[in-house]
């Protein structure tokens, strides 16, 4: 069943077919109302002010956490840091730990399915510190190939980052049997949950994991707020991220401690409308179920894949169903992503075209660019009717060919 | 479908099924890269200048049909005319596509077969695609030795290292 009388903008725009929530979600009228319930009650400086209305915005701050960290089954929730988002969870990892701990001659491990966000910190990082960059290659289908993964990962491997789902293909990792390769040699696990967080049961506590990285502008949180999941003991021993406001304990004049997690990390006044919208998308999904998720958006998956895969010219990428989240990655014969994106925004059917920043991926794949349509709680079969009908008129605008 | 079939004429679909002048100019004196970073498009452009005069030009990209039909037609447009010339057309063009001067361009005697472009102004996120071959085509001319072409290169297009600095 489709949740599209909850998303506020989509019942406003009836005739909207919002098909790109793996770049961002629409909100539902839940969060957008804890928001403004937070801002007209509750809001001043967490932390800071010696008054009441201070400690109640305080109070929402920790609780917002309580509840995002139970969200992903997450005991210890001091160890959730508020972020920006994924970008931001992991150039703090890359750069608070990474400059620490990579040395010359160390290996850095990726996959090709990476967003530019789990690639190019990485990519740099080992440019930086004169360590070895590698990326394991997938499969014809757009798997992660763990045949390659084993031949990649070796002793000198310090860290391998992986993203849980692919935004551009949609392939779920195998992230038991990529953290067992990486443990058996001691690497470091950084997880880019991005396109996992909204889509289906994460459950950090028994992933063999060290870092999961989200956004909440992707599970129908505010933009501007998001997360990372890291293990205590290796949090501990990092060095702050950025300075300032809040991550102290003590300032000298010449030496200065740090406070304790998360608030090490959260350096200047926190994002506090953000995280209690965080929550409440949280709480949203909870309601639904993850697992209702994952099967609402699996069975348009399968329908839209099948579908768009039986149109002549029509190409899909990516694995099956059963190992793809809700994303449709293809390319229509003779006919420009970013054309039929014009084309069927006319018809009020908005997708994405592009390289979905990853561009190793795409290059790979031999594509400049490819046409990708990602479902969410709101959507149902007459979105893929309207994609179907659209890809379809397009190439009757640009071959011609009977609709 | 009104605005669709403005957009994608049967000129600009012929132009991006067969591009005119597509392919490297081996005796160019000048040449720019175009990249749209957004979507991936991007192009080249070698331009052979006599003089002041274009006396070649020709270009490679692999983009949307808006991009390819785009500077396809301008590389017919331009061929023959003075630098100034092409410089005046691209500030003309570029006006047309954002929507600035108001069609009847279809019959706007200066654009020619660039008027069937016109219905980009329809489509804003557009533009930029329009364009692309066109900041391109200054920055190769600006690149050649001892030409340029009035206006500004947009961010994205370069002219390759050692090149004398445009205007
Ligand atoms: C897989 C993946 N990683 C990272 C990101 C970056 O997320 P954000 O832009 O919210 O930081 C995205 C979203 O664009 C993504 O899909």
């Amino acid at each position: 069943m489709s949740h599209r009388a909850d998303f506020p903008l989509l019942v406003r725009q009836p005739t909207l077919r919002y098909l790109d929530s793996a770049a961002t979600a629409q909100k539902p009228a839940i969060v957008l109302d804890a928001v403004r319930e937070f801002y007209e009650t509750s809001y001043a400086n967490p932390h800071r002010g010696a008054y009441a209305l201070s400690g109640r915005a305080t109070e929402c701050y920790h609780d917002a956490r309580s509840r995002v960290a139970r969200f992903f089954g997450l005991r210890d929730a001091a160890c959730l840091i508020f972020t920006r988002g994924t970008t931001e969870s992991l150039n703090l990892v890359a750069t608070a730990w990474g400059t620490h701990n990579i040395q010359r001659g160390d290996e850095i491990v990726v996959t090709r399915l990476e967003h530019h966000a789990n690639f190019v910190p990485w990519q740099q990082l080992a440019l930086a510190r004169g360590a070895a960059f590698r990326i394991v290659e997938l499969t014809p289908d757009g798997q992660v190939d763990l045949d390659h993964l084993r031949r990649v990962v070796t002793s000198r491997t310090k860290v391998v980052a992986v993203a849980h789902v692919s935004n551009a293909l949609g392939t779920i990792t195998p992230l038991a049997e990529i953290a067992s390769v990486a443990r058996a040699v001691g690497a470091l696990v950084v997880v880019d949950g991005a396109q996992s967080a909204p889509h289906m049961a994460v459950d950090v506590d028994t992933l063999d994991i060290d870092f999961y990285a989200f956004s909440g502008h992707k599970m129908g949180a505010p933009t501007g707020i998001g997360g990372l999941i890291g293990r205590r003991a290796i949090l501990e021993t990092m060095s702050p991220y950025q300075m300032g406001g809040d991550m102290i304990e003590l300032v000298g004049d010449d030496r200065t401690s740090w406070n304790v997690l998360p608030h090490k990390f959260e350096a200047g006044t926190p994002n506090v409308g953000g995280a209690v919208g965080l929550a409440a998308a949280a709480g949203y999904l909870t309601s639904i179920g993850m697992a209702e998720v994952r099967r609402h958006e699996q069975a348009l998956t399968a329908v839209a894949t099948e579908r768009l895969a039986s149109i002549p010219g029509v190409h899909v990428y990516g694995p099956d169903a059963a190992h793809r989240s809700g994303v449709v990655s293809f390319t229509v014969d003779g006919i420009h992503a970013h054309d039929l994106a014009t084309i069927l925004d006319q018809d009020g059917v908005c997708i994405r075209a592009g390289h979905h920043c990853a561009q190793p991926l795409l290059r790979r794949l031999g594509v400049g660019a490819t046409a990708r349509a990602s479902f969410f709680v709101y959507n149902d079969r007459t979105d893929v009717d309207a994609l179907v009908a659209g890809v379809r008129s397009a190439q009757a605008l640009f071959h011609g060919a009977a609709a | 479908m009104g605005e669709l079939r403005e957009l994608y004429q049967s000129i600009i679909l012929d132009h991006n099924r067969a591009p005119r002048n597509y392919g490297a100019l081996p005796d160019a004196n000048g040449h720019a890269d175009g990249r749209n970073p957004l979507c991936g498009d991007e192009v080249t452009v070698w331009v052979k200048m006599d003089g002041e005069r274009i006396a070649d030009v020709r270009f490679v990209g692999g983009g949307c049909a808006i991009s390819k039909a785009s500077a396809s037609l301008m590389t017919i447009a331009v061929k023959g005319k003075t630098a100034t010339e092409v410089g005046t057309l691209a500030d003309h063009f570029q006006a047309v596509v954002t929507g600035q001067v108001a069609a009847p361009a279809h019959t706007d005697p200066t654009l020619g077969r660039l008027a069937t472009l016109s219905g980009v102004s329809q489509f804003p996120i557009r533009v930029k695609c329009a364009t692309l071959a066109w900041h391109a085509l200054r920055a190769a001319i600006n690149s050649a030795p001892g030409t340029s072409a009035p206006g500004t290169s947009a961010p994205g297009t370069s002219a390759p290292l050692g090149a004398p600095p445009g205007q």
